[in-house]
């Protein structure tokens, strides 16, 4: 610890901490600009110079480590003299007409400029005018504006993981540039806009649309990953206009990942349904609330009585509030039924057999810090979980060495020391052969019902993987999405869990969407035998009841699925958005609360259950679907829909207050695992898209119009391209069992060798179906 | 005290460069006494400082010292690098000595190498100094050839390793930590200091930086001993040191003298005034150091001492001299626009205070000064001066400062006249070039 006086104060800190650390400890603020807690220290703004005892001239606060018995001065004349200085420089090539900027109201350089500018200037000379760069759909620039602090520079290569923003050029020329011709591609981008001191990085969609001070913040937590990322929704007239960071170190830090951030725009587009409808043969019509709730109620008692409750059943969004998800069950039990999933992309549910609660990250988001040894099976991971990947990949610059066992090598922008790369229909042998290998290492024998799938010889990279675990101090492994939705998604699960038991590993499966955890709990899965997501769309039943689902793109059956609810006699839609699937499938289509608009819950992947309230008014008609639910628990006569309040749902659900919330568990003892069948042929590496995974963002036109909205083609390694007689650009058709696509065929050698990577969640490649089915490519 | 050539010596023959030439000099007649010797690389440093040799890239740090900085016992890699980059305007000895010399470079950097444990080391070269790249590596050829570098030097247990890294012509990339950046691959952008290079320095490895003509005066050191160098220039100031004159006088050029020379001699060595013209000013450590008027100037002898003690710094020894001819606002708006293209833009009082010191001294010298813009030069200066990442900034600002202090009437002749107080004939006399209206 050291001795330091700050402003008269004494205080002790530790060893290595700057003169800013300390100051912030004794709550003494010091006007900076490049400093950022989360960066690296930069100290080109020279704005925290303050007076140190004995420094004949100003120190740097952010960058001036503490030494044992320094005194500091942050408000006498030195440094205040020097500080205004500073803030005279900042401010000659400024271009000081806050009225039209965006940033006007919530710029630091404005605010400090109160405390630290004159009111007139010395400067009267030309002004330096820089020209704006195209950053992309989502950062607008105006680069004139720009202090030079490099806090961009510093996200994008610290954080995000690339240095996709240099600053060019020399002197007074310097500019903050994206490498020539590029733009700012990282699913983070939209951080710099947060960072940015000045308006010379602004959000895009919001560009000029309202006024800091015009607008309502409420908090609120994000639908679209299994993270919970805190939210500061800012409304104007009860209408989303900006998605900001609610700082939670444990979960987001400062961060958002531009799912979370821009997403909202799909709130507010035109396809929102906004008013109760009801279909007359081909035609719909707007109704009132009553009549279309009586209207569902009365069809869906008479088609249920008709065809028997097993013929009925519920699909349900994995991003729907903990409370809809348990009226919803609720509401299929009452009538009888057990045909309730929410795992729409799931394909393998054996392991419902044996589970005994739900399945989770298995340790805190904040302990990966702790990390120093990571193995992720089945994961697009940077994409799928953007700000998971970013604390490891911080966790990584501290010694945390990861293994990767996944069909694509896509960089992850943190270093992967371990990697294997099976085809889908090879990944139960790859894990197969990491747990022979940490169990010979170990001379631990292996559970008896797993033995048949241990190999006879190993591959290296399985020996070194398990080398990499078994070095470690503190492991964990993880299923990502692409291992839950495999084929023999369980037995990789019971695997997974045995190579953890074996190392001592810490065991989660990080889950791919904002109720994955919660859905489990609120009971949205079969219980007694009743039909799964897979069963209830693989041939069409008699009556549906769906809650913000498009089938062909929400489920891993695709265009299949979208046929089979269409075969149905009765569908009831819960619905915030209207589109042609969702008219051609339903025949009463109820608009329903996007989370902004509802009170309810999510518990996020570290078993953190985090309740919200509607930040803005419904639109038109629309109502949050657990009251929705809750009427037509009433007025199907079912006993147990008397909520007062979504707290009252909640309560039957869980303990808001218990972290982890109870039921987790990833245990899959007795499980009867099955072999791997080697498939001949190309086999499909299906992901779902960052920006294609949920019917909001599907909906946000900057998100799909920066570099990963781009629409699916058929990615291969140059070695499968030549076997198939393919070349780079050629348009193919893709075949599979259930149907074909048209694509691009594409070169990327990220791609295991006998693999294409078609994206799913997409109309183009919907009719395919099957997330890791064979396909035949064809050249058209 | 006078002319005294150490590195400069015997360079009359046409193939001075070649290895066979230094060797007949006298050439590694150090290292290999050294190598045979196993000479204690303690003993090195402090036959170092016994010289009192001062780091003669800029800022006079006295080079023992500065080696004994570099710990002793690293687990790792530690690096050596020789600044090169020579930008500074006036300044153009360490060229001739990688020309005429550069085996005394490589042998002081082996022997430096030797001192601190350093395993690889870097000669930044100048971007825009093709012909003196070409020869340094023909020179680092044969080292290695003759195994005086590279594995096992001379057959010892000392391994060295030296490769020429040729810049891009930035005048910042000679700033020690922007150097450093740009062998990384980097921009060539200084470093917040502390950590210092000695602790963190290339690819954070610790690292020890010095000039050229610093590296090539330690083989002398080490073979006559570090008493008779410092016993060629006076206490405090130890040896020769390498003077690049350029301005109104009859013969430009590198002068090696004893360090506390009278300026007197060393004018008269480049031949006195040209034309036999009035001294008027002279900047005498390069462009960065004060401008000191030429009365004042006339009593300093050449040390780091004298010159400081008459409000300037010695600097690299670039002495840039000026006769009556000379316009000083034309002169402080070329050196100006110097510093304002060569800021690398990374610190606010320097990106900015650089631009504006610039416009104003240039709007001065074409009729458009202001009454306050004296005050106002002044003032930018100070709150540009010690508030900077690196010395650029105070660089830039003390010729605005000394220009301004000593040369007050000629800018105020500016601001109210509109005009130069030296006429534009008489300039363009003075000069021989063409000088085109001022206002
Ligand atoms: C802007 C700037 C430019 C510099 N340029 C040079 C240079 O060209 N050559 C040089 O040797 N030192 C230069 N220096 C000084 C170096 O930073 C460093 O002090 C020197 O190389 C150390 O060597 P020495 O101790 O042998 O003098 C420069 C310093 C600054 C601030
Ligand atoms: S664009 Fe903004 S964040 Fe980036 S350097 Fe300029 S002022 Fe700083
Ligand atoms: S003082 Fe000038 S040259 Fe030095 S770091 Fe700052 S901006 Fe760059
Ligand atoms: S905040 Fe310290 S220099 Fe910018």
């Amino acid at each position: 610890m050291l001795e330091i006086e700050i402003d008269g104060k004494q205080l002790q800190v530790a060893d290595g901490s700057t003169v800013m650390d300390a100051a912030n400890q004794v709550g003494a603020y010091i006007p900076h600009f490049c400093y950022h807690k989360k960066l690296s220290i930069a100290a080109n703004c020279r704005m925290c110079l303050v007076q140190v005892e004995k420094a004949p001239k100003p120190l740097p606060a952010c960058a001036t480590p503490v030494t044992n018995g320094m005194k500091v001065w942050t408000k006498s004349e030195a440094a205040v003299k020097a500080q205004k200085g500073v803030m005279e420089f900042l401010l000659i090539n400024h271009p000081l007409d806050c009225p039209i900027c965006d940033q006007g109201g919530e710029c630091q350089l404005q605010d400090l400029a109160v405390g630290y500018g004159e009111s007139k200037s010395r400067y009267q000379e030309e002004k330096r005018v820089v020209f704006n760069k195209n950053l992309g759909p989502l950062v607008a620039t105006d680069m004139t504006r720009c202090i030079h602090c490099t806090r961009c520079v510093r996200f994008t290569q610290e954080i995000a993981g690339l240095m996709e923003l240099g600053q060019a050029f020399r002197g007074e020329h310097s500019e903050i540039m994206p490498f020539v011709e590029k733009t700012v591609d990282s699913e983070l981008s939209g951080n710099i806009i947060d960072l940015c001191p000045v308006g010379a990085l602004t959000s895009k969609p919001f560009r000029f649309a309202a006024r800091t001070w015009e607008l309502a913040r409420r908090k609120s937590v994000s639908p679209h990953d299994s993270l919970g990322s805190n939210l500061i929704v800012q409304v104007k007239h009860d209408v989303v206009k900006r998605v900001l960071p609610l700082e939670n170190e444990a979960i987001n830090e400062c961060w958002l990942s531009d799912r979370d951030r821009f997403s909202y725009e799909g709130l507010n587009c035109a396809s929102r349904l906004t008013k109760p409808m009801i279909r007359q043969g081909d035609s719909w019509q707007e109704t009132d609330w009553q009549t279309a709730l009586e209207f569902a109620a009365t069809r869906l008692k008479a088609v249920v009585a008709a065809a028997g409750a097993e013929e009925f059943g519920a699909l349900l969004a994995s991003n729907a509030t903990v409370e809809e998800l348990y009226l919803a069950q609720k509401l299929v039990r009452g009538l009888g039924s057990d045909n309730v999933d929410f795992r729409l992309r799931q394909t393998d549910f054996s392991a419902d057999a044996v589970s005994q609660g739900a399945p989770w990250l298995g340790m805190p988001v904040a302990e990966i810090a702790d990390l120093n040894r990571l193995l992720v099976i089945g994961s697009f991971f940077r994409k799928d979980h953007p700000l998971l990947a970013q604390r490891v990949r911080q966790a990584a610059k501290r010694g945390l060495k990861v293994a990767s066992i996944h069909p694509t090598a896509d960089d992850w922008l943190l270093p992967v020391s371990a990697r294997m790369q099976p085809k889908p229909s090879e990944m139960v042998a790859a894990l197969a052969a990491v747990l022979k290998a940490v169990a010979d290492a170990e001379s631990k024998s292996v559970d008896a019902a797993l033995t048949v799938l241990l190999p006879a010889d190993m591959p290296a990279e399985a020996k070194a993987i398990a080398d990499m675990l078994l070095s470690g101090r503190q492991s964990a492994i993880w299923l990502g999405n692409f291992a839950m939705q495999h084929a023999q998604a369980a037995t990789l699960r019971r695997l997974a869990q045995e190579i953890a038991s074996i190392t001592g590993s810490s065991f989660g499966v990080i889950g791919d969407a904002a109720n994955s955890v919660g859905g489990y709990l609120a009971g949205a899965v079969p219980a007694t035998g009743g039909k799964n997501a897979a069963a209830m769309l693989s041939e069409s039943l008699k009556s549906y009841v769906l809650l913000n689902v498009e089938p062909s793109l929400d489920s891993a059956a695709g265009e299949r699925a979208r046929a089979a609810v269409a075969g149905a006699d009765f569908v009831v839609n819960l619905t915030a958005f209207n589109s042609p699937e969702l008219r051609a499938i339903s025949h009463v289509m109820l608009p329903v609360s996007p989370f902004t608009e509802t009170s309810g819950t999510f518990v996020s992947c570290e078993g953190r259950a985090q309740s919200f309230v509607a930040v803005a008014k419904p639109q038109g008609d629309t109502r949050p679907a657990w009251k929705v639910l809750r009427v037509m628990g009433n007025l199907l006569s079912l006993d147990g829909f008397d909520y007062n309040d979504s707290e009252a749902v909640r309560a039957d659900v869980l303990d808001i207050t218990a972290f982890p919330v109870a039921n987790l568990s990833n245990t899959l003892d007795g499980l009867t695992v099955s072999g791997s069948a080697a498939s001949a042929g190309i086999e499909r590496v299906a992901d779902v898209p960052i920006y294609a995974t949920d019917s909001i963002v599907r909906r946000a036109p900057a998100l799909q119009r920066a570099r990963d909205g781009a629409a699916p083609a058929a990615y291969l390694s140059a070695a499968t391209m030549t076997s198939l007689g393919l070349n780079a650009g050629d348009a193919v058709e893709a075949k599979t069992e259930q149907g074909s696509a048209r694509l691009v065929a594409k070169a990327d050698d990220t791609v295991a060798d006998g693999c294409v990577r078609i994206a799913s969640a997409h109309e183009t490649t919907a009719a395919l179906g099957g997330l890791s089915a064979v396909v035949t490519l064809e050249r058209v | 005290m006078s002319a005294r050539n150490l590195i400069l010596a015997d360079l009359d023959g046409d193939r001075t460069w070649r290895l066979q030439d230094y060797l007949a000099r006298g050439g590694y007649a150090a290292l290999k006494k050294i190598i045979a010797e196993s000479t204690p690389p303690a003993d090195i440093i402090a036959e170092v400082k016994a010289s009192v040799l001062r780091g003669r890239g800029g800022a006079g740090f006295p080079t023992g010292l500065k080696w004994s900085f570099m710990p002793r016992s690293f687990p790792g890699a530690k690096y050596l690098a020789c600044n090169s980059d020579e930008g500074e305007p006036g300044t153009f000895k360490d060229r001739d000595i990688l020309r005429y010399n550069p085996h005394s470079v490589i042998e002081g950097m082996i022997i430096a190498a030797y001192a601190m444990g350093c395993e690889r080391g870097y000669n930044y070269i100048h971007g825009e100094i093709f012909e003196v790249y070409d020869r340094f590596e023909e020179a680092l050829a044969e080292a290695r050839a003759a195994g005086l570098l590279g594995d096992k030097i001379l057959g010892s247990d000392f391994s060295f390793d030296l490769f020429a890294h040729h810049g891009y012509g930035a005048y910042i990339c000679g700033e020690e930590t922007a150097l450093l950046e740009s062998i990384e691959g980097k921009k060539g952008q200084p470093r917040f200091k502390p950590p210092f290079p000695a602790s963190y320095g290339l690819y954070g490895k610790p690292t020890t930086i010095n000039n050229t003509e610093t590296f090539a005066s330690v083989p002398f050191i080490l073979r006559d001993g570090g008493e008779t160098f410092l016993n060629y220039g006076k206490p405090n100031n130890g040896g020769t040191k390498l003077f690049s004159i350029s301005g109104h006088v009859n013969r430009p050029g590198n002068y090696e003298i004893e360090l506390g020379t009278p300026f007197s001699e060393l004018l008269e060595m480049a031949g006195g005034m040209r034309g036999g013209r009035k001294l008027k000013g002279v900047i005498p450590g390069g462009s960065s150091s004060p401008v000191v008027p030429a009365d004042i100037m006339m009593d300093c002898t050449m040390d780091y001492d004298s010159i400081s003690k008459a409000g300037s710094m010695l600097g690299s020894g670039a002495v840039i001299v000026m006769d009556e001819t000379t316009c000083m606002v034309r002169a402080l708006e070329r050196l100006s626009y110097f510093y304002f293209e060569e800021s690398c833009g990374q610190c606010t009082p320097c990106r900015e205070g650089t631009g504006w010191l610039y416009r104003v001294v240039h709007r001065i010298e074409h009729g458009l000064g202001r009454p306050d813009d004296l005050d106002l030069l002044n003032s930018v200066t100070t709150n540009i001066m010690g508030r900077t990442i690196c010395a650029l900034g105070d660089a830039a600002s003390m010729p605005v400062q000394s220009f301004v202090k000593h040369f007050g009437d000629e800018f105020a002749y500016h601001i109210e006249h509109k005009t130069c107080l030296v006429p534009d004939d008489v300039q363009r006399e003075g000069s021989k070039i063409y000088v085109g209206p001022s206002c």
